[in-house]
């Protein structure tokens, strides 16, 4: 494994590498010196097409408490907003040497075009592109997941068994992407709960590992899952025809608080942050003990550290295939 | 002083029988057995064992991008491009800058094309003022300036206002030309980047479904039915559009097609490596598209080979698939994909290699003194095409600015060893002649006509 890319490719085992390497990093993180110096003198660089401030200060955090340099480059009000081009950008950050670069870019598959160009030979961290994967929210899901189940005897074990309820805008997600490939190596069974808008083109087609239903009630009903994650709703959807409005939205797909006290009683709810309150998932079911929300954010650090330090100190598995 | 005289020995014509091809004063002079005792004693011998002699393909779908765009091609780099693959006779489209929407325009990339010799070029003229879709551009001046535009397209935008499209098909048939239409809703397609599918899906690239070439094709067919007018649809892409004109033909309305190289031999998987030399309007589709399409072409719903040639500098395409910008050279490739994924898979002879990349084209163009025979007195603009070879298409087979080739490093079977255009050569053993060689036997054979 030298780059992340997607979780499309990731086998198992490299999974659960990075999960119980995850666990390492937690332990660290509940410690009163919350630092490592297994990337000290290394050079990370969060590299930002879009924006997104909660991504990437939990990368920042993870790759300091690594010890490692950390350099944002943000493309508003930088030479990207100039026009300069992706592959300038690279020549640019690997001339200063970056060891790792962890990349958000609006276009999906452009970290994939980076890590196979001859711009930047370092390793290349996907940290969400355009609606294509954002690996390491799927990692830190299944994270939080293999935790509120398993606690401390996570390590080792995977997600066989486990029923994932994924409501929301699937079509534009790569969250839902990332989590569906991910959720089927571990041996969960996932399904999508959307408005036939918002489900990609082709998914039941093609035989996505996924179920796909268009009536939350039913499915809640139905699969009493262990995990229910809702996905943000842009407003711009509503202009665009995905669905009339906010209101009829929330009716029919939102978490409210009728559907939260109808889930079995250990059914976590997750989000993947930032919350719409009252549109996609009521105050209630957001505040209530179920929610992983915060947990997510701080497992975050954790897993981000566990795929900075295998990929940048090289300690990822030699001779895997690339991720 | 003419241009010398050539003796073609031994070569292979599209029916399969073997001649011999003497070429004087821009004209086969001789066709059959033993031309040797025709010819003078100093006429240039070309061995062709083994060559199929195939008449000048015509590419009725070309981006030479002069003006506005010379540093993807000119009239003169693409033109060697077209003589590399074996044309003689190439339609620019008029996405130049200024649009070629003014006989001044068509006639200046006319000139461009005979001073350089390597190809005759007839410019296409926009439909629209400016390709806006708004007002028809002066579309007679085009027709009877001295570049004669019979072949009216926006190609890039589709003529997407039905009125417009109306009025287009019925003021064009006035002057005895065609509306080329690039068939592509709009609104179905904003931001798309390739073939809408469960692939477009997986990779996040948002899709360009094909209803959205089917349906414009499908209102085209029947606006020409009712108005009586000629249509020709471009870069048919998918297997709906290819079942639509099948029905539109059977129906007999006055419908030509044309589906591109590139479309005949790769699909939308080529995608995934994110590599922007694959990013093409329309995109790449399904395999089941590829196949409709080559069995389009066999029984004749789809007329023609098109390249839709499309130059692009190396910044357009190295950069994140979004940001690319859309098309591929094809010139110097045509011929050899043809071979590859038409006449190896026996769906075509060479007979049918030339219906659908020399007489139909020039046909649709109305392209005047264009031979698509090898009779005697006929006008001698060839190729001489290797069909044995098996190699792996390299930089060196692009002859145009651009590199922008999305069979660079595929194999493919033949290549063009001799162009001939009006009776001299552009290309010889493989090589693109030099542009002042060229452009010298251009001015010889101006100066015989005229004489």
């Amino acid at each position: 494994m030298r780059h992340l890319l997607s979780t499309k490719n990731l086998s198992r085992d490299e999974a659960l590498q990075i999960l119980d390497v995850a666990e390492d990093m937690a332990a660290v993180n509940e410690r009163e010196v919350r630092k490592l110096p297994a990337l000290r003198g290394k050079t990370i660089v969060n590299l930002f097409f879009e924006d997104s401030t909660r991504t990437r200060i939990s990368f920042e955090a993870a790759a300091k408490r690594l010890s490692a340099d950390v350099i944002n480059f943000s493309a508003k009000g930088s030479s990207v907003s100039k026009g300069e081009s992706l592959k300038d950008t690279a020549q640019t950050l690997a001339a200063m040497g970056a060891d790792g670069v962890v990349i958000r870019h609006h276009a999906s598959g452009a970290p994939q075009v980076l890590a196979e160009s001859d711009w930047i030979d370092a390793p290349i961290v996907n940290a969400g592109d355009g609606t294509h994967e954002h690996p390491t929210q799927a990692l830190l899901d299944a994270f939080t997941i293999r935790r509120r189940l398993f606690g401390s005897t996570s390590r080792g074990r995977d997600l066989a068994g486990v029923s994932v309820v994924i409501v929301g805008d699937i079509l534009h997600s790569r969250v839902a992407r990332s989590n569906l490939w991910l959720l089927e190596t571990l041996g969960a069974a996932v399904t999508f709960v959307a408005p036939a808008t918002l489900i990609p083109f082709g998914a039941e087609a093609a035989n996505w590992p996924a179920a796909i239903s268009y009536d939350l009630d039913g499915t809640l009903r139905e699969t009493r899952p262990d995990v229910v994650m809702m996905l943000r709703i842009q407003s711009e959807r509503m202009n665009a025809a995905f669905f009339p409005n906010a209101r009829e939205y929330a009716r029919e797909w939102g978490l409210d608080d009728a559907r939260l006290a109808a889930l079995g009683p250990d059914t976590m709810v997750m989000h993947p942050g930032p919350m719409n309150r009252g549109l996609e998932i009521s105050a209630a079911a957001a505040d209530s003990p179920r929610s992983t929300v915060l947990e997510q954010v701080a497992n975050g650090v954790s897993v981000r550290m566990a795929v900075l330090y295998l990929l940048v100190s090289g300690q990822a598995g030699e001779g895997k295939a690339n991720a | 002083m003419s241009n010398p005289t050539y003796l073609i020995v031994g070569a292979t014509l599209p029916t399969g029988e073997r001649a011999d091809l003497l070429v004087q004063d821009a004209r086969l002079t001789h066709v059959g057995r033993d031309a040797s005792g025709e010819s003078s004693s100093d006429a240039i011998r070309i061995d062709a064992d083994g060559l199929v002699a195939l008449p000048g393909l015509v590419d009725l779908h070309t981006h030479l991008r002069e003006p506005g765009f010379e540093q993807s091609e000119t009239v003169l780099s693409g033109t060697r491009a077209a003589a590399a693959g074996g044309f003689t006779s190439v339609f620019p489209m008029a996405n130049t800058l200024p649009v070629s929407d003014t006989a001044g325009v068509v006639e200046q990339v006319m000139t461009l094309g005979d001073d350089a010799g390597y190809a005759t070029v007839r410019p296409i003229g926009a439909v629209t003022v400016g390709l806006a879709g708004e007002r028809l551009s002066e579309i007679g001046a085009m027709a009877h300036s001295k570049a004669r535009v019979r072949v009216f397209s926006d190609d890039g935008k589709c003529v997407h206002d039905s009125l417009l499209m109306r009025r287009a098909l019925e003021y064009v048939k006035t002057f005895d030309g065609v509306v080329a239409q690039h068939a592509q809703d709009p609104r179905l397609t904003e931001n798309a980047q390739m073939n809408e599918g469960a692939l477009s899906s997986e990779l996040g690239l948002k899709g360009w479904p094909a209803v959205a070439e089917e349906s414009v094709i499908a209102r085209d067919v029947l606006l020409a039915e009712h108005v009586g007018a000629r249509l020709h649809v471009c870069h048919v892409s998918t297997a709906g559009s290819v079942e639509v004109i099948r029905w539109a033909k059977s129906r007999g309305i006055v419908v030509t097609a044309e589906a591109t190289p590139h479309h005949l031999l790769l699909t939308e998987d080529l995608a995934r490596s994110y590599d922007a030399r694959y990013k093409v309007n329309p995109p790449l589709r399904r395999d089941e598209d590829v196949r409709a399409l080559r069995e389009g072409l066999a029984d004749g719903t789809i007329d023609i080979i098109a390249t839709d040639h499309a130059p692009h500098p190396r910044e357009s395409k190295e950069s994140e698939w979004d940001a690319a910008s859309f098309g591929m050279v094809g010139l110097e490739s045509a011929l050899s994909v043809a071979q590859t994924a038409l006449v190896d898979t026996g769906l075509l002879t060479w007979n049918d290699i030339a219906r659908v990349l020399s007489r139909t084209p020039a046909e649709i163009g109305r392209l005047a003194d264009h031979s698509h025979s090898f009779e005697p007195g006929s006008p001698a603009n060839f190729a001489l095409h290797d069909p044995s070879t098996s190699t792996t298409f390299e930089l060196d087979r692009l002859a145009g600015k651009s590199d922008n080739s999305p069979f660079l490093g595929r194999t493919l079977s033949g290549r063009v060893e001799h162009t001939f255009h009006h009776g001299y050569p552009t290309v010889s053993a493989g090589r693109v002649l030099a542009s002042d060689t060229v452009a010298a036997s251009a001015a010889r054979w101006k100066a015989g006509i005229t004489s």
